[in-house]
C-alpha cells in the first residue's frame, strides 16, 4: 500500500483507540453538565472547550467517536454481506432469481440515498439500529450489483467446472470456491464505501435523526451548538474537524486499497 | 426511444407503489386514529367522512390499501398535520426556490470541476496534480452541513459580507450555493480525471496525435469528447439529488425550499409533508436519471437505451 493509504490507516487507529481509552484519555464525563464552566473557549483544562452546558467538548467527541466509527463499520459490514449474498446468488443461478433481486436492487439505487434513510429513520423509532439499518437499506444494492458483475464471469471458469465435477453443491461452490475470489474487490469497495457511510450517519445525526440526547455523536454536536456558532465557534469546529478528518481517512484507504489491487471502481 | 421512455415510466409504478405501501404501513402503525392522522387534526368533518368511507375499516387490508391509492391520486389528503395545507401545493410553491439553488450551485461546480480534473489529468504526478487531488478528496470528505456553517461564520458573522440565512436575491443564494458545490466540485474533478486517463492511453488519442493535430486539438476534441458520460452522470446525478432538496444547505441557510419543508416536517412528525416530499424527490430523480439517459445517447449513438 502506499505511504498516503499507511498514514491514513495509522490515523484510522489513533481516533479508533482514543475513543475506545476514552475515560483514561479524558478525565471528564460526557454527559454531566457542569454549571461553573459554561461555553468555556479550548484552555488547558478542557483542550476542546466546553460547550453551553458546560460539558466537556473533547469527552463528547471521543464517546461520540465509538458510536459514529461503530455505526459505520456494522453498516459497512451488513451492506457488504447482505450484497454478497445477494450479489452471488444473482449472478451464479442468473435467470428468474437474477431478475428479481437486481429490479430491487435498481430500484433501491433509483432512490436518492439520503431520502431514502431520512424515510427509514422517520418511520422506524430513532436510535443507533434504525441508522445502520438506514444506511444497509440504500448500501447493499451497489454492493450486489458489483458482486454479480464479477460472479457473471468467474462462473464460467473451469474451477467452477472442477468443482461441479467433484461432486460440490450450489452452497458449496457458492461460499467455498466463488465467494473468496469476490472478497478483493468486495474489501476495495467497503473501503470506498466506508468515508460515504460516516457522512450519512453524521448526517442523519445532524438531522435529529440519529442517537438520542444525551448521548452525543459528531453530527449532533454539530446541530445541538450550531446556535452558539458566533459566540462559540469552537464547539461546532471540533467535531465537524473529527466528521472531516475520519471521514479523509477512510476515503484514502479506500483509494489506496483500490490501486494496491489495480482494481477499476468507483466508491 | 419511445419504448424506453415508456419502460421508464412503468417502472415509476412500483417505485410509487413501494412509498405509499411505506407511508400506508407507517398511518397503520401510528398510534391515534389513522384517518386523523392523514387528514390532519383540523380537516373538515365530511373530508373525514369523506376519507373514513373510501377507507372503509370493515374492509380487508388490501382494498384499504386501495381506497388509500385513490385518496392520494385524487389529491384528497396529504395535508400538513398543522398548517392544514396539501403538501402538494406547498411542493409547487417551494421548488423554484430549489431549482434556483440547485441551478447555481451546478453552476458553480460545472466549470470548476472540470477544469481541475483536466489540469490533474494532463499534469498528471506533478504538484499540480497532487494539490488538486488531495483538495478534491479532502472535498468529498467534509460535511457540507459543517462547511456550510464555517463559510456562513466566516463571511457573513465575522466578515459582514452576506446575509447568513434567508430567501430572496442573489445575495441570499452565493452562500449556499457555493456549500452545495464544494462536494461537486471534488466528485466532478476526479471522475473527470479519471476518465482523461483512461482515454489518454487509448490507441485513437496516439492516432490523433500522430496526425500532427496540435496538443490542445487532441485534448479538447478527441480525448474531452469521449470522456464526457461520466462526467455528465455525475452533474446529472448530483443536480437530481439538489432537486430533492438539499437538506443540509437549506435548512442550515434558511432557504425556503424542498429541503428546508422536509426538514421541518421531520422536526414537528409532520408525516405527509416528509412523505410527500420523498414521492415527489423520488418522481424528479427517476427523471433525471431517464434524461442523463437520453444524453448518453444523444452523445454516443453506440450506447442503446435499454
Amino acid at each position: 500500500m502506499n505511504t498516503l493509504g499507511k498514514m491514513a490507516s495509522g490515523v484510522l487507529i489513533l481516533i479508533a483507540l482514543l475513543s475506545l481509552c476514552a475515560p483514561f484519555v479524558s478525565s471528564y464525563d460526557p454527559d454531566t453538565i457542569d454549571l461553573d464552566n459554561l461555553k468555556e473557549p479550548p484552555n488547558s483544562k478542557h483542550l476542546f472547550g466546553t460547550d453551553n452546558k458546560g460539558r466537556d467538548i473533547l469527552s463528547r467527541i471521543l464517546y461520540g467517536g465509538r458510536i459514529s466509527i461503530s455505526i459505520s463499520l456494522a453498516a459497512a459490514f451488513l451492506s457488504m454481506t447482505a450484497g454478497l449474498i445477494v450479489g452471488l446468488c444473482s449472478g451464479y443461478f442468473g435467470g428468474r432469481i437474477d431478475m428479481m433481486l437486481m429490479s430491487i436492487a435498481d430500484i433501491v439505487l433509483s432512490f436518492p440515498a439520503l431520502l431514502l434513510a431520512i424515510a427509514i429513520s422517520v418511520i422506524l423509532p430513532a436510535g443507533i439500529h434504525t441508522v445502520v439499518l438506514a444506511i444497509v437499506a440504500v448500501g447493499w444494492a451497489s454492493f450486489a450489483r458489483l458482486i454479480r458483475g464479477s460472479v457473471l464471469i468467474l462462473r464460467e471458469s473451469t474451477f467452477v467446472d472442477a468443482a461441479r465435477a467433484l461432486g460440490c453443491g450450489n452452497i458449496r461452490i457458492l461460499f467455498r470456491h466463488l465467494m473468496p475470489q469476490c472478497l478483493p474487490i468486495v474489501l476495495v469497495m467497503t473501503g470506498l464505501k466506508l468515508g460515504g457511510y460516516l457522512l450519512t450517519e453524521a448526517s442523519l445525526s445532524f438531522l435529529g435523526l440519529g442517537a438520542q440526547p444525551p448521548t452525543a455523536t459528531w453530527g449532533s454536536m454539530i446541530n445541538a451548538n450550531r446556535a452558539y456558532l458566533s459566540s462559540a465557534p469552537w464547539m461546532v469546529i471540533f467535531p465537524g474537524v473529527m466528521i472531516a478528518v475520519t471521514a479523509l481517512s477512510f476515503n484514502i484507504l479506500g483509494d489506496a486499497l483500490r490501486d494496491k489491487y489495480g482494481l477499476k471502481i468507483r466508491g | 426511444m419511445r419504448a424506453y421512455l415508456i419502460k421508464k415510466l412503468l417502472l415509476l409504478i412500483p417505485l410509487l407503489l413501494g412509498i405509499t405501501l411505506l407511508t400506508f404501513t407507517l398511518a397503520k402503525a401510528l398510534p391515534g386514529d389513522p384517518v386523523l392522522s392523514m387528514v390532519g387534526e383540523r380537516a373538515q368533518p365530511e373530508t373525514i367522512e369523506k376519507i373514513r368511507k373510501e377507507l372503509g375499516a370493515d374492509k380487508n387490508i388490501l382494498s384499504q390499501y386501495a381506497g388509500y391509492i385513490r385518496l392520494i391520486v385524487n389529491g384528497e389528503f396529504g395535508r400538513s398535520y398543522y398548517t392544514n395545507r396539501r403538501v402538494f401545493e406547498d411542493i409547487i410553491l417551494k421548488f423554484p426556490n430549489t431549482l434556483k439553488l440547485a441551478l447555481a450551485a451546478t453552476i458553480i461546480a460545472v466549470p470548476l470541476g472540470l477544469i481541475f480534473g483536466f489540469l490533474s489529468a494532463v499534469k498528471k504526478d506533478t504538484v499540480t496534480d497532487r494539490i488538486i487531488s488531495s483538495v478534491s478528496v479532502t472535498g468529498l470528505s467534509i460535511p457540507v452541513f459543517w462547511s456550510g456553517l464555517l463559510i456562513m461564520l466566516l463571511f457573513s458573522l465575522k466578515l459582514k459580507l452576506l446575509p447568513p440565512s434567508g430567501t430572496g436575491d442573489i445575495r441570499f443564494l452565493i452562500l449556499p450555493a457555493i456549500t452545495l458545490s464544494l462536494p461537486a466540485i471534488a466528485a466532478l474533478a476526479r471522475v473527470t480525471r479519471t476518465t482523461l486517463l483512461e482515454i489518454l492511453d487509448m490507441p485513437f488519442t496516439a492516432t490523433a496525435r500522430a496526425k500532427g493535430i496540435t496538443e490542445m486539438k487532441v485534448l479538447l476534441v478527441h480525448v474531452f469528447k469521449n470522456a464526457l458520460i461520466p462526467v455528465i452522470t455525475v452533474i446529472g446525478l448530483d443536480f437530481g439529488s439538489y432537486l430533492n432538496g438539499a437538506v443540509l444547505t437549506e435548512t442550515i441557510f434558511g432557504w425556503d425550499g424542498i429541503g428546508r419543508f422536509i426538514m421541518e416536517g421531520i422536526m414537528k412528525r409532520d408525516y405527509p409533508v416528509i412523505m410527500g416530499c420523498v414521492i415527489m424527490g423520488t418522481f424528479f430523480f427517476v427523471m433525471i436519471t431517464t434524461l442523463i439517459d437520453i444524453l448518453y445517447h444523444a452523445i454516443d449513438p453506440r450506447i442503446r437505451l435499454r
